[in-house]
């Protein structure tokens, strides 16, 4: 990172198509912005099945009491789960510091360790057989992206990590003030 | 239960040689092709084979296929539709990606490995001079019996010298970690992987999740096949050595210059977790105590073993950036091709490196994922570092040695290696291969 470029917000635009973007393993990389890297999957709920999804926002809180640690290898900032248009259709927006291509396997493997591709199954068009077939998963994800066209930073491209380190910082001053007094 | 009598020696047993030769092959027929692979079948060792074998018989060949052998072969396109991306698409057209750009792009590749007229990997062992050359002079025949298959390029593989260690051209020991398979009946030392389902590494067995990933077809071709990874590496050894030297003062600070960027002492392979300030020889050789370390618990700030060393890029342990290390290995086979540079005498300018193939079950999630993202990633561990040797180095990146009370910082990290050559190959096993002889 540029010296202090997270002082200074910061919004990029984003253009529609993915014809210049880079290739990854499975398809090419939409690029960090100042909002880091995302996604947000958008898809139609089974009818009937709305309250089944909204039932794993229990089970992944609980799977995280459990281990706190379980979605670090996705460095996530946020996750954000949303039903909306009458419980009709379902959005998973993910906010991280690594660009989804990297990571995905470890994604699957994760989703599938604290619920969150269960509560996928109650998706229209979601492939039932996931667990043995990444690509299939990995199409789902991509075919059901809805990529941004305008992201903004109030501090740009810093990451989860940076965030925690300069807090600990923060704090570890605090307690060194308070051991001089 | 895995089936050594079918399954092609190459992953599985380690052949006694000192001496290996890899022959990439053309077909300029299909028949030529498929006859050649008759030929050749009788040489070809299972695993059952070669293990029961007496350590002196080297007659072992190994026979494998790159997308487009296969379809020269004659397999019919609906069936090479099923086969991975990566397979079909090919290493080279997946440069961009791997992170072989600059001095490691495809254009800079030897022995023709781009042509699209690669067909095959003919890999030869034996244990001396004499019988490589009987060895080749047999392959010779084969060939001079069959005007439609011919030889577009070679690489002789030779251990250096000295030879009381398995060691690569910058001297650092290898062989130290590798993953072991379950029903194999070989335990896994402590702290190393536990062993792996077969499906990891052979096609047509469950895998680490439990589950039997589909068949590329026909079947019969495919299962208890594998995918190989060619990866050639020239290592630039005066490079390597002056820049230990601009780095070190003494031959003891060279060295630990030498050990932070590895992880491991270099010529004992003694961890840096257990043995940070100097070299422990009978820790190094002792297989119960050489693996028996994490990162996360044992050295979580880096001071023994760097965040950015090759060790702790290429197996992660326990560190919290993958939960799936049992997902990315790969079993390697290879060895050092060229001449050794002797200690103190200035680089002769010589191509010399490592060759190897890294067997998998799935290219993208193994291979790719080692290269593109623990190799290459900048953003690994927030270093903007890549691997010592095996990311794309051109003197602009620096490395971090955590110490205290601040780190230090290696300037300019030369290339000390390049790639040289890659490809995709498949690996039939013996019923595969007899398959594809039926061809029409």
């Amino acid at each position: 990172m540029k010296e202090h470029e997270w002082m200074v917000p910061k919004a990029v635009a984003i253009p529609k198509t993915s014809d210049a973007l880079e290739l990854g393993r499975y398809g090419p990389i939409w690029p960090k912005t100042p909002a880091c890297y995302g996604f947000t999957v958008i898809a139609n709920v089974i009818p009937g099945r709305a309250e089944v999804i909204r039932n794993y926002g229990n089970t992944i809180t609980e799977a995280l009491k459990a281990d706190p640690t379980i979605l670090a290898p996705l460095k996530l900032h946020y996750l954000r789960w949303v039903l909306f248009d009458n419980d009709t259709r379902f959005m998973y927006q993910g906010i991280f510091d690594t660009d989804f291509d990297k990571y995905t396997e470890d994604a699957i493997s994760l989703f599938s360790a604290s619920g969150i591709v269960t509560a996928f199954e109650n998706l229209e068009g979601f492939p039932l057989d996931w667990r043995t077939n990444a690509t299939a998963f990995i199409k789902f994800v991509r075919d059901h992206q809805c990529n941004s066209f305008l992201e903004y930073g109030e501090y740009p491209y810093v990451s989860a990590d940076e965030i925690k380190k300069a807090l600990r910082l923060k704090a570890a001053f605090a307690e060194m003030l308070d051991q001089m007094q | 239960m895995i089936e050594l009598d079918d399954i092609q020696h190459y992953l599985l047993t380690r052949p006694n040689a000192t001496i290996a030769q890899y022959n990439f092959m053309t077909f300029k027929s299909a028949e030529g092709g498929r006859k050649f692979i008759a030929a050749l079948l009788h040489t070809i060792g299972t695993a059952k084979s070669v293990m029961e074998a007496s350590e002196t018989d080297m007659r072992w060949v190994t026979l494998a296929f790159t997308f487009n052998g296969l379809r020269q072969l004659g397999l019919d396109e609906d069936s090479l539709s099923t086969f991975p991306e990566p397979f079909r698409q090919g290493m080279a057209a997946r440069a961009a990606m791997l992170g072989d750009t600059g001095d490691n792009h495809p254009d800079h590749w030897e022995d023709k490995m781009t042509s699209p007229d690669l067909h095959a990997a003919v890999i030869l062992f034996a244990r001396d001079q004499n019988e490589r050359e009987r060895c080749l002079k047999e392959h010779q025949q084969y060939l001079d019996q069959n005007p439609d298959v011919s030889v577009i390029s070679t690489l002789l593989l030779e251990a250096i010298p000295p030879f009381d260690y398995i060691h690569e051209h910058f001297g650092y020991r290898d062989r130290i970690t590798t993953p072991v398979i379950e029903g194999m009946g070989i335990e896994a030392t402590p702290g190393s992987h536990p062993a792996s389902k077969p499906g990891e590494f052979f096609l047509g067995y469950p895998d680490e999740t439990g589950h039997t990933p589909p068949l590329p077809l026909p079947e019969i071709l495919t299962k208890n096949g594998s995918f190989l990874a060619y990866r050639k590496m020239q290592e630039h050894v005066g490079r390597f050595r002056d820049y230990l030297k601009a780095n070190g003062n003494t031959i003891e600070e060279q060295e630990l210059v030498a050990a932070k960027l590895m992880g491991r002492w270099r010529t004992t392979g003694a961890p840096l977790v257990l043995s940070p300030d100097k070299d422990d020889k009978e820790l190094g050789w002792d297989e119960k105590r050489n693996n028996n370390f994490d990162f996360g618990k044992m050295d979580p700030q880096g001071y023994g073993c760097p965040m950015g060393a090759h060790i702790r890029r290429m197996n992660v342990r326990d560190t919290k950036v993958s939960q799936i290390m049992n997902r990315r290995l790969i079993i390697r086979r290879g060895g050092t091709y060229g001449p050794y540079l002797p200690e103190d005498v200035p680089d002769d300018g010589a191509n010399r490196g490592i060759a190897v193939f890294g067997g998998c079950a799935d290219i993208a999630r193994q291979f790719e994922f080692l290269i593109s993202v623990w190799s290459n990633d900048l953003e690994f561990a927030e270093l903007n570092e890549r691997d010592p040797f095996t990311g794309l180095q051109d003197g602009t990146l620096d490395f971090k040695i955590p110490k205290r009370p601040i780190k230090r910082k290696l300037k300019g990290l030369p290339a000390f290696t390049n790639v040289k050559g890659g490809a995709y190959f498949f690996l039939p096993s013996i019923k595969g291969l007899q398959y594809l002889t039926t061809l029409k």
